[in-house]
C-alpha cells in the first residue's frame, strides 16, 4: 500500500500541471490573435465608426467607388462561374481518368496557391499584352487583354481555379461509379445520369469552391494591380482604390472602402460556413 | 457518361487545354523569360544592391514570422483540437479570417492602428519606436496573412490521433513537456511540417499587405515580391523576371514538398 503513495501524489501534481498547461496555450492563442488580428481590425472598424453614417454612406457610394465595386464583384463573379464549370470538369478528369502525366497535372493546379501574386501579375501582364505569347493571338481582332478589364478577369480566373478543384475533388472521390452504372442500366440517358445522379451531390461542393474563389478574387490585389492599368471606371478594382487612397493620405476614404470590403468578406465567410454545413448534411 | 471514348477525349482535351493555357504556360514562361538569354544575363539582372537588400529583408521577415506563427499555430491547434468549449466554432472562424480578408484591408488595418493618429501610433512615436514603413510593420502584416496555416494543418491531425496516447503517457508519470515532445509532436510532425512549409511559402511571397505597410521603398523596405513589381514598373523586365524565377522556384519546391508529405501521411 505504501508504494501507492508517491504515485498518488504525482497524479495530483500532474493534475495541477495539467491545469497550468491549459492556461499557457490559451493565453498565447488569445493574446496573439488579439495583437495580430483583432486589434488592427478593431482599429479599422472604430475609425470607420468615427466617420459618421451620413459621410460614410457618401464616401462609400461615390460614382468612382460604385464603379470599383461593379468591376470587382461582377468580374470576380464571372470568373467564379467559369471556374465553377471548368474546375468541376478538371476535378472530374483528375478523379475518373487515367492518363500519362496525371500527377503532374494535379500538381499544376496548386501553382496559383504557391506563386506570389506579384509574380503572377508580372507573368500575366507579359504574356497577355499585345505582343505576348497569348495576347498577340487576340490583338489582330482588336481584343486587348492585359491592361484592360479582361486582364482583371484572367488574373481572377488564375487565382480562383484551385479553390474549386480542391473542394470538388474529395467529394468526387467518394462518389461511387456504381450508382451511375445503376442509373444507366435502369435506362437513364447520359444527360439524365449527369443531371440527376452525378451533379446533385456535387452542387454544395461546387458552390463552396466558387464562394472560396470569389472571396479570394474580390480581395485580390497583387496580380490585378500589375495586369490592369487601374484607370478609374475602366479596370480599377476596389482593393486597388483602397491602396491609392492611402497613397494620397485620404485615410477616411481608404477606411470606408476597406470596411466595405471587410463586410463583403465576412458575408462571404458566413455563406461559405453555411454551404459547408449543407454539404456535410448532404454527405450524411 | 464514360463509355463513349469520343466524349471522354473531348472532356480531357478541354480540361488539359484550359489548365495549360491558364496556369502551366504562364509558369513555364517565368523560367523561359528569366533564362532564355543565358545564365549570365540572369545573374547580371539580379546582381544589384536593391535585389540583395530585398532578399535579405525577405529572409529576416520570414525568419521572424515563421517561428512565431508556428508556436501560435501549435497552441491554437491544441486549444481547438483538445478542448470542447462554447465558442469553439467561432474561434476557428476567427483564426480563418485572414484567408478571406483582402491583404490590402489587412495592411490598411495595421496602418490605422500604428499610424500617427492610431491607437498605438502616438504611444510608440513617443517611445521613438518606428513600426510603419519598417521591419516591424512588415512582420506584423506577414504574420496576419500567414496566421491560419499551421493551426489549420495540425487541428485535423490532432483530432484524428485522439487523446489516448497522451493520457497513457500522463498516467505513466510524464510531465506536460514530455507528453508534448515525446508523444504529441511525433504524431503531428508531418501535418506540422506541412503547415510550416505553407506558412514559409506565403511569408516569402506576400505582396499586398506588405506593399501597404512598407511603403515599397527600393533598397530599404522592399521585399522580394515588391522588388518584382518595382523592377517591372521601372522597365527592368529582366530583373523582374530574374527575381520572379527565384520566387517561383521556391513555390515549385513547396509543391514538391507537399506532394512528398501527402504520400507520407497517407501511409
Amino acid at each position: 500500500m505504501t508504494s501507492l503513495q508517491p504515485n498518488l501524489s504525482s497524479t495530483r501534481q500532474n493534475k495541477q500541471a495539467h491545469s497550468t498547461r491549459i492556461s499557457l496555450p490559451w493565453v498565447i492563442t488569445i493574446g496573439y490573435l488579439s495583437l495580430i488580428l483583432l486589434l488592427p481590425l478593431a482599429a479599422l472598424i472604430t475609425r470607420s465608426l468615427t466617420i459618421g453614417p451620413v459621410e460614410f454612406w457618401q464616401i462609400a457610394t461615390t460614382p468612382l467607388a460604385r464603379s470599383t465595386y461593379e468591376i470587382t464583384f461582377v468580374t470576380a463573379l464571372a470568373a467564379g462561374l467559369i471556374n465553377g464549370i471548368m474546375g468541376t470538369l478538371v476535378a472530374w478528369i483528375l478523379v475518373r481518368y487515367q492518363f500519362p502525366g496525371r500527377r503532374i497535372f494535379d500538381g499544376v493546379i496548386d501553382i496559383p496557391f504557391a506563386v506570389p501574386t506579384s509574380v503572377a501579375g508580372l507573368v500575366l501582364a507579359t504574356i497577355y499584352n499585345d505582343s505576348g505569347w497569348i495576347g498577340q493571338l487576340f490583338a489582330p481582332f482588336g481584343i486587348r487583354i492585359a491592361f484592360t478589364r479582361l486582364g482583371v478577369f484572367v488574373a481572377m480566373l488564375f487565382i480562383s481555379l484551385p479553390f474549386i478543384v480542391r473542394t470538388v475533388q474529395p467529394v468526387l472521390l467518394e462518389l461511387e461509379p456504381e450508382i451511375e452504372q445503376a442509373a444507366w442500366s435502369l435506362g437513364a440517358s447520359e444527360a439524365q445520369t449527369f443531371w440527376r445522379v452525378i451533379l446533385p451531390p456535387l452542387i454544395p461542393a461546387i458552390l463552396t469552391g466558387m464562394a472560396l474563389g470569389l472571396s479570394r478574387a474580390v480581395g485580390e490585389y497583387g496580380s490585378v494591380v500589375i495586369v490592369a492599368s487601374s484607370i478609374p471606371f475602366r479596370d480599377l478594382i476596389a482593393p486597388v482604390l483602397v491602396f491609392q487612397k492611402l497613397e494620397q493620405y485620404d485615410y477616411d476614404g481608404a477606411t470606408v472602402i476597406g470596411t466595405v470590403l471587410l463586410l463583403v468578406s465576412l458575408i462571404l465567410l458566413l455563406l461559405i460556413n453555411l454551404l459547408q454545413q449543407w454539404s456535410r448534411r448532404y454527405a450524411d | 457518361m464514360l463509355t463513349k471514348p469520343k466524349a471522354s477525349v473531348i472532356l480531357l482535351s478541354i480540361a488539359l487545354i484550359y489548365v495549360s493555357v491558364l496556369i502551366f504556360l504562364p509558369s513555364i514562361f517565368i523560367f523561359y523569360e528569366a533564362f532564355h538569354k543565358g545564365i549570365d544575363v540572369f545573374w547580371n539582372s539580379i546582381n544589384q544592391r536593391n535585389f540583395w537588400q530585398a532578399t535579405k529583408l525577405t529572409l529576416i521577415v520570414t525568419a521572424i514570422t515563421v517561428p512565431i506563427n508556428t508556436i501560435f499555430g501549435l497552441c491554437a491547434a491544441w486549444v481547438i483540437g483538445r478542448n470542447q468549449f462554447r465558442g469553439r466554432t467561432l474561434l476557428l472562424s476567427i483564426i480563418d479570417l485572414p484567408f478571406s480578408v483582402s491583404p490590402v484591408v489587412a495592411g490598411l488595418a495595421i496602418v490605422l492602428l500604428y499610424g500617427r493618429n492610431g491607437w498605438l501610433g502616438g504611444l510608440l512615436a513617443g517611445l521613438n519606436i518606428k513600426i510603419l514603413f519598417a521591419i516591424p510593420a512588415i512582420v506584423l502584416a506577414t504574420a496576419f496573412v500567414t496566421m491560419p496555416f499551421v493551426a489549420r494543418e495540425v487541428i485535423p491531425v490532432l483530432e484524428e490521433i485522439g487523446e489516448e496516447q497522451e493520457t497513457a503517457a500522463r498516467t505513466l508519470g510524464a510531465n506536460d513537456w514530455q507528453v508534448f515532445y515525446r508523444v504529441t509532436l511525433p504524431n503531428i510532425r508531418w501535418g506540422l511540417l506541412y503547415g510550416v512549409i505553407l506558412t514559409n511559402a506565403r511569408a516569402l511571397g506576400e505582396f499586398g499587405a506588405v506593399a501597404v505597410v512598407s511603403g515599397s521603398i527600393l533598397g530599404k523596405t522592399a521585399t522580394l515580391p515588391i522588388f518584382v513589381e518595382q523592377a517591372y514598373k521601372n522597365y527592368q523586365a529582366e530583373a523582374a523576371f530574374g527575381s520572379a524565377a527565384i520566387l517561383a522556384l521556391i513555390g515549385a519546391l513547396t509543391l514538391i514538398f507537399k506532394e512528398i508529405l501527402e504520400t507520407r501521411t497517407h501511409h
